[in-house]
């Protein structure tokens, strides 16, 4: 089908398996290839026990698939110390780690907490709600005329009292990659604070090496680079993961348990309570596989070329609006829009009764649809499995969305 | 068949009461008004009411949604005005039985324009919409009685 799509449709059991479904909503999640599938098959045909517990050989494979993965997916992700990758549910859990256990510890009134306006709700909630439990001041970084992060205003909003700088790498809502590079020198340039980067849309898209980041901490989640659900994690600075209490309390994450107190473990184990997703680990790993056998560089490439198509397309329809950057090179595989007099929703069930399937509503990003003055957009997203005949199928049902709903 | 039942659902009447939404403003002199809200997609609007005694003498709504949500709410505010509470109500109970397809719903005849909202029961994930500005126009009603406000609707002003 999708003949310039840089992967196989035949690698993805579900697409292969539905030819005429035009996926557009990989942003939200992707679909998996068989290598994953068959991962998490072989993990429990051949090495399913509980790790670290065993003292039978078993428990010795599990645990050593579990360490095995860790180390492949750090790799992946340019991380030199595996153990400072602590597995998580996703992105969300991995921030909310963060705000919880690092941010009761250490923000107090008269602190401030900055994020941007750019900010999915998992990098925008835990911090807004962490500054009202501890009084601490909320700010918003806001947009600039080109729909970026106001890099001039956010200079103005740090402090010396600002305990966080928190931003995501690449916006799920417009596809927008931000200058890491030079947030991260504002964010240190005025005080101590901790710099966190929510990786989820960065990780399927762009080689990440997140070494070499600046930052202190960094999430990602696994379903959207075409691991399971229920996998991720969360990168952070050796001596920031050791001073930090840990987050949940329980099975794996202890050293020792006294009647009246207890030691933590060494990390990863530290953050990581009760008996892990090992299954989602292995498949995640074998995700990563996937990904270097493509080549994360031809993905970049693949997605620039799409998303290109994709917006000259777009625009070319009378009545749609494109949201974000104008320029391709500047997003992941993003194309966020409006259609004139048609509500996001009925588009997105228009364009579903053509097998055409797009993300319509506020991507978790109210604050961002607010300054957008709009309170959902429609969001097509692409990933290695997407071609140019998705986009043509996309642009052709656009058109007769916008037909169908214009007011006459 | 997608088309057909796409057509079915974005019918003319439909999208005439998108386009033009009938009694789409605030009520001067409501006796109660609650809010609808749709976290999925953000979609929100207000039903104001006027309650005579038992019977609804007047009932508006505004604010931003889909076809289905305005559509529907425009509709339920022609079918209601001048119905008491237990019928507005009652007509709540047919509308939703018409909209999720409840097996055995004949499509009645004094239900009137609101059989346009039939097309709904062949996209389920679309009967929230449809069911929004109902739910509002319960709570208010619920609330103007004192029995508080259901938790789809957010806030609900007592008269």
């Amino acid at each position: 089908m999708t003949s310039d799509a840089l992967a196989p449709r035949a690698d993805f059991p579900l697409l292969a398996a539905a030819p005429d479904l035009v996926y557009l909503d990989s942003a939200a999640t992707a679909q998996k290839p068989r290598q994953v599938l068959d991962a998490i098959t072989h993990y429990y045909t051949h090495a399913n026990a509980n790790p670290h517990r065993g003292a039978y050989a078993l428990s010795g494979t599990a645990t050593q698939a579990y360490h095995d993965a860790r180390a492949r997916i750090a790799r992946f992700l340019g991380v030199a110390d595996a153990d400072t990758l602590i597995f998580t549910r996703g992105t969300t859990e991995g921030l909310n780690l963060l705000a919880t256990a690092w941010g009761r510890a250490n923000v107090r009134g008269g602190d401030n907490i900055v994020v941007t306006r750019l900010e999915h709700h998992a990098n925008f909630v835990p911090w807004q709600q962490l500054a009202r439990a501890t009084g601490a001041e909320f700010r918003i970084a806001e947009l600039d005329a080109a729909g970026g992060v106001d890099l001039a205003m956010l200079a103005r909003l740090v402090d010396a009292r600002t305990k966080v700088v928190a931003f995501g790498h690449v916006s799920n809502a417009l596809g927008t990659i931000n200058p890491v590079a030079q947030i991260v020198r504002i964010a240190r340039g005025a005080g101590s604070a901790l710099v966190v980067c929510d990786g989820a849309q960065a990780v399927p898209h762009l080689r990440v090496g997140v070494d070499t980041l600046g930052v202190d901490a960094y999430g990602f989640s696994g379903h959207k680079m075409g691991g399971p659900m229920g996998i991720g994690g969360l990168v952070a600075r050796r001596a920031l993961l050791e001073a930090m209490p840990p987050y949940q309390l329980g099975g794996d994450m202890i050293e020792w348990v006294h009647d009246q107190d207890t030691t933590w473990n060494v990390l990863p184990h530290k953050f990581e309570a009760g008996t892990p997703n090992v299954e989602g680990a292995v498949a995640l790993a074998a995700a990563c596989d996937y990904l270097d056998a493509l080549g994360m560089d031809k993905v970049r490439a693949h997605e620039v070329a799409l998303t290109s198509l994709a917006m000259r397309a777009l625009a070319g329809i009378p009545g749609v609006a494109l949201h974000g950057t104008a320029r391709a090179e500047e997003r992941s595989g993003v194309v966020s829009f409006s259609v004139a007099d048609a509500h996001p929703h009925d588009v997105a069930t228009a364009l579903d009764a053509e097998g055409v399937a797009v993300r319509a509503g506020h991507h978790c990003a109210q604050p961002l649809m607010r300054a957008l003055g709009v309170p959902s957009t429609v969001r097509a997203s692409f990933w290695v499995y997407s071609g140019r005949d998705d986009v043509e199928r996309l642009t052709a049902a656009v058109r007769s969305a916008r037909d169908r709903f214009a007011i006459r | 068949m997608a088309d057909a039942a796409l057509d079915a659902l974005y019918q003319e009447i439909i999208l005439d009461h998108y386009r033009r939404p009938r009694n789409f403003r605030p009520l001067d002199g409501a006796t109660c008004t609650a809010d609808g809200k749709n976290p999925n997609c953000g979609d929100a609007l207000t039903v104001w009411l006027k309650l005579d005694g038992d019977r609804v003498s007047d009932v508006t709504f505004q604010g931003v949604g889909c076809a289905i949500s305005k559509a529907s709410a425009s509709l339920m505010t022609e079918a209601i005005k001048g119905k008491t509470r237990a019928e507005a109500v009652a007509l709540f109970e047919q509308v939703r039985a018409l909209v999720t397809g409840e097996a055995g719903t004949p499509a009645r005849k004094d239900l009137g324009q609101l059989r346009a909202l039939a097309g709904v029961s062949r996209f389920p994930m679309r009967v929230k919409c449809a069911s929004l500005a109902w739910h509002a126009m319960k709570s208010a009603m619920d609330g103007a009685a004192g029995g508080g406000a259901a938790p789809s609707a957010g806030r609900v002003t007592p008269p």
